[in-house]
């Protein structure tokens, strides 16, 4: 690790942010009934699955799972060229549901508004909440996360990275300096 | 991540890097067209036309269903209905669509290296739908993503390509292809349909079906054009068909798990047997629509530009 980059969040730091935010969706959407939850690849799909054994641990009831990928809803294709596109995997239908998006780094909010034209595209949700593991803040649109896992202050030209292991399990999140 | 790629005219510009990369890219693609809402906003404000001189229904059905799920503005142009039948040059035709600020033209046309001539004089990006006898890169493609669909590897399968090889376009396309994903080609037709020096081209030659299909992992028909019926290249349909047509019989000698492909339109009962066309192991609409993914893959990797990304 590089001087510049500082860890904010270890592995067990992440664990305890997560499983107050699988407690935060079932508290609001008092229990599990027509919730599900889709992550944004990649990433955010990762995130997703974690929050979905959380609340089997809790409540004892698989909560239905998606990923979206939004590469092709970008509004940068100019700018960042071909990204190269992942898969979206939605095997449940969305109509009547309340579907938690989750993304591990909420910044522009860019992203989550390409993802919920996606969603919009795929069916039609009753609502769409917002799970973030890091809000670290520089919005650009009108958009606000319903479930938090840590906020950090940042400056802009910084990178928060988020770290998974081989077997997609979030170990560290990490602010490198520009 | 950049694609590197202007424009798409043939598969002896593509590594086996870009290959892949097309072939994942129109994998994830694949998904939209399963969807009820079967549309993307991904190329919204892109301007398209497809300029087609030779007649066309798949490709060009294919293209346009590619570029309007993917939100493009799509213009179709045919020979019959363009100023090239007044006597305007391909170039002055070209000229007049650029003024007009396309970003992408998707062209077929009876001459070889048409598609290259516009790509060096203009400023949009140029798609081949095939050229003359030279190529047709997005058959090719297709193709090889069934083909990897089918048998989850490319490299060291036994491709068999069957037919007029001399004035096939999708032959020449698959030749190079499938020699970048390091396949072994084998072709065979009559030795008046098949180019001099076929055995450059980086395949084994074969004047006879049976021996092409021997333990083949994948066959491949190509069309017989039925304007060459009569020629002294092809005496008649019944000749061809018993000596290089696909029937059930010949078909055993190619591997139990072999797929049998064709770029279509089929003339069955000519090079296909209706028995094979239709049987079990026949991918030929898996071909199809496979054509919309990869297409939806190219328009987008070209759309991406040269630019350096993050």
């Amino acid at each position: 690790m590089s001087p510049r980059e500082t860890v904010i969040l270890d592995e067990p730091a992440i664990g305890r942010a997560l499983t107050r935010v699988a407690h935060e969706i079932l508290e609001k959407n008092k229990g599990t009934r027509d919730v599900a939850l889709v992550g944004i690849v990649r990433g955010g799909d990762h995130l997703a699955r974690c929050l979905q054994q959380r609340i089997q641990e809790i409540e004892g009831v698989e909560l239905p799972l998606g990923s979206i990928d939004i590469t092709m809803y970008r509004d940068d294709l100019a700018s960042r060229g071909s990204l190269p596109v992942g898969k979206t995997e939605l095997l449940f239908p969305l109509e009547n549901k309340n579907v938690v998006l989750v993304d591990d780094v909420l910044f522009t909010g860019r992203t989550i508004r390409a993802a919920m034209d996606a969603l919009m595209d795929i069916g039609r949700p009753r609502s769409i909440q917002l799970a973030i593991l890091i809000d670290r803040g520089h919005r650009e649109l009108p958009i606000r996360p319903d479930f938090v896992g840590r906020n950090v202050p940042t400056a802009t030209g910084e990178k928060i990275q988020v770290q998974f292991n081989d077997n997609q399990q979030p170990v560290e999140v990490r602010v490198c300096k520009p | 991540m950049s694609f590197g790629h202007k424009h798409i005219l043939g598969m002896d510009q593509l590594s086996a890097d870009d290959i892949t990369r097309i072939l994942d890219t129109a994998d994830s693609f694949k998904e939209i067209s399963a969807r009820e809402i079967k549309k993307v906003p991904t190329l919204r404000g892109k301007t398209i036309i497809n300029i087609f001189f030779e007649a066309s229904t798949r490709t060009r059905a294919s293209f346009e269903i590619a570029e309007k799920r993917l939100s493009a503005d799509t213009l179709n142009i045919s020979a019959s209905t363009s100023a090239l039948v007044k006597g305007e040059t391909l170039e002055d035709t070209a000229r007049n669509l650029e003024a007009m600020h396309p970003d992408i033209i998707v062209m077929r046309h009876g001459h070889s290296g048409a598609p290259h001539y516009l790509a060096e004089r203009c400023n949009f990006s140029v798609i081949n739908a095939g050229d003359g006898a030279h190529e047709h890169p997005t058959q090719a493609l297709l193709d090889l993503m069934t083909i990897r669909d089918k048998k989850g590897t490319i490299g060291g399968l036994t491709v068999a390509i069957v037919g007029d090889i001399a004035h096939s376009r999708v032959a020449r396309s698959n030749i190079i292809a499938l020699n970048t994903m390091g396949a072994r080609v084998r072709l065979a037709g009559p030795r008046t349909l098949l180019p001099t020096g076929a055995d450059r081209l980086g395949a084994e030659v074969f004047t006879d079906i049976k021996g092409a299909l021997d333990g083949a992992d994948v066959v491949m028909m190509l069309r017989i054009q039925q304007e060459r019926q009569g020629s002294p290249l092809l005496p008649s349909n019944r000749e061809y068909s018993r000596f290089f047509g696909l029937n059930p019989d010949n078909l055993q000698r190619a591997k139990e798990d072999a797929i049998v492909m064709h770029p279509g339109p089929m003339n069955r009962g000519v090079e296909i047997a209706s028995s094979v066309a239709d049987g079990p192991r026949n991918v030929i609409l898996d071909q199809v629509e496979n054509g919309v993914a990869v297409r939806m893959a190219l328009l987008y990797l070209i759309s991406g530009g040269e630019k350096m990304a993050e």
